[in-house]
């Protein structure tokens, strides 16, 4: 995984992105707006699962009507995001917050199969009016928590706290964000 | 004079206390800007979900005042949390604010997409059922505006 992030980061468009002056906060500005396309959006999808919003629309119309325009955004956030990591592949491959922001959308994406699978099985009976199950309610917040989450550790990605290039560090954190570490330089750099 | 007064005023918010805190501190900006971003998604989403409606891109069989007044209160929830996480981000960083040109396009911005929202946006649109070309043209305005904001407020942190 880190030669493919090295061989990236060699290419010709990785060091065009990363040393344009307009083109990455552009998409930058492009991939934190699509938050509202996409997270926003979904929000609405949520709280209808969560009897918050919309309750007078039955479910089956607010997957099929408002959903696709939270998938237009998750499709704008996709493309943005692998422009972003394109840019600079081997920081962000290494940097811990991108590694968690990466295990929780795909918790995400697992919470989203399993709520979509339970509504092709039961869902029709969602739409007569009888009562929405616990474990749909439930899916609904964990996909709420799941991408705050997402939000939020994306946003970290900007901080160098944790980067390899800063030594030393925890041991725990080298080994999350797979830091190859060689002590005899830091020996020397550090006269121990 | 008058923009002298206004630098000044602008020192004094920055020297705040609460300022202060968040400059000493490593984590605190990155934790309250995180906050406003999920912020910008409550917001954001709930706009988008009332302009579209408007443009008739959306749940466009639906009444306009059932999605709008739907979307109201959480629209609120979001505008509640951005605006407390973005008093102290301005607080920590108030000079640069001063000196930033996306700072002042987006806080002119905000306050028109604020008075457009309450006093034009929201009151047609709740008494609105089926779409026209003029409630069409207030969801264009409304989504233009507040995209700026966004984007402008995106742009602050580039300076």
């Amino acid at each position: 995984m880190l030669e493919i992030a090295i061989w990236l980061s060699e290419t010709k468009w990785s060091i065009a992105l990363l040393e344009s002056l307009y083109m990455y906060p552009w998409i930058e500005s492009a991939h934190v707006l699509s938050i509202c396309f996409f997270i926003g959006i979904l929000l609405f999808v949520d709280l209808r699962l969560m009897g918050v919003a919309f309750t007078k629309l039955p479910i089956s119309e607010m997957n099929k009507k408002v959903l696709p325009w939270s998938l237009f955004g998750f499709g704008l956030m996709m493309l943005t995001g692998f422009l972003l990591f394109y840019a600079i592949p081997v920081r962000s491959y290494q940097n811990i917050f991108f590694r968690f922001k990466v295990i929780l959308i795909l918790f995400a994406g697992l919470n989203a199969f399993l709520f979509h699978r339970q509504m092709k099985l039961e869902g029709m009976n969602w739409d007569e009016g009888k009562s929405i199950p616990k474990s749909v309610h439930l899916k609904a917040a964990a996909s709420l928590v799941l991408w705050s989450g997402v939000i939020i550790s994306g946003r970290m990605i900007a901080y160098n706290w944790f980067d390899c290039d800063r030594q030393p560090q925890p041991e725990w954190v080298n080994w999350a964000a797979g830091c190859i570490v060689d002590l005899n330089q830091m020996g020397g750099l550090d006269g121990i | 004079m008058e923009s002298e007064r206004l630098f000044n005023f602008f020192d004094q918010l920055e020297q705040s206390f609460i300022g202060e805190a968040i400059r000493n501190s490593i984590w605190m900006f990155p934790v309250i800007e995180a906050f406003h971003l999920i912020g910008l998604a409550i917001l954001g989403g709930s706009i988008l979900v009332g302009d579209l409606r408007l443009l008739g891109l959306l749940l466009s069989t639906k009444p306009i005042n059932y999605v709008i007044s739907q979307t109201t209160l959480i629209l609120k929830l979001g505008l509640i949390i951005l605006v407390s996480t973005g008093i102290p981000l301005f607080l920590s960083e108030a000079i640069k604010c001063y000196y930033s040109r996306a700072f002042w396009i987006k806080m002119s911005a905000l306050l028109i997409g604020l008075v457009f929202l309450f006093f034009i946006r929201n009151p047609m649109g709740l008494s609105a059922v089926e779409g026209n070309t003029k409630l069409k043209l207030i969801g264009f305005i409304s989504i233009s505006v507040w995209a700026i904001v966004a984007g402008s407020g995106r742009w602050i942190g580039f300076s």
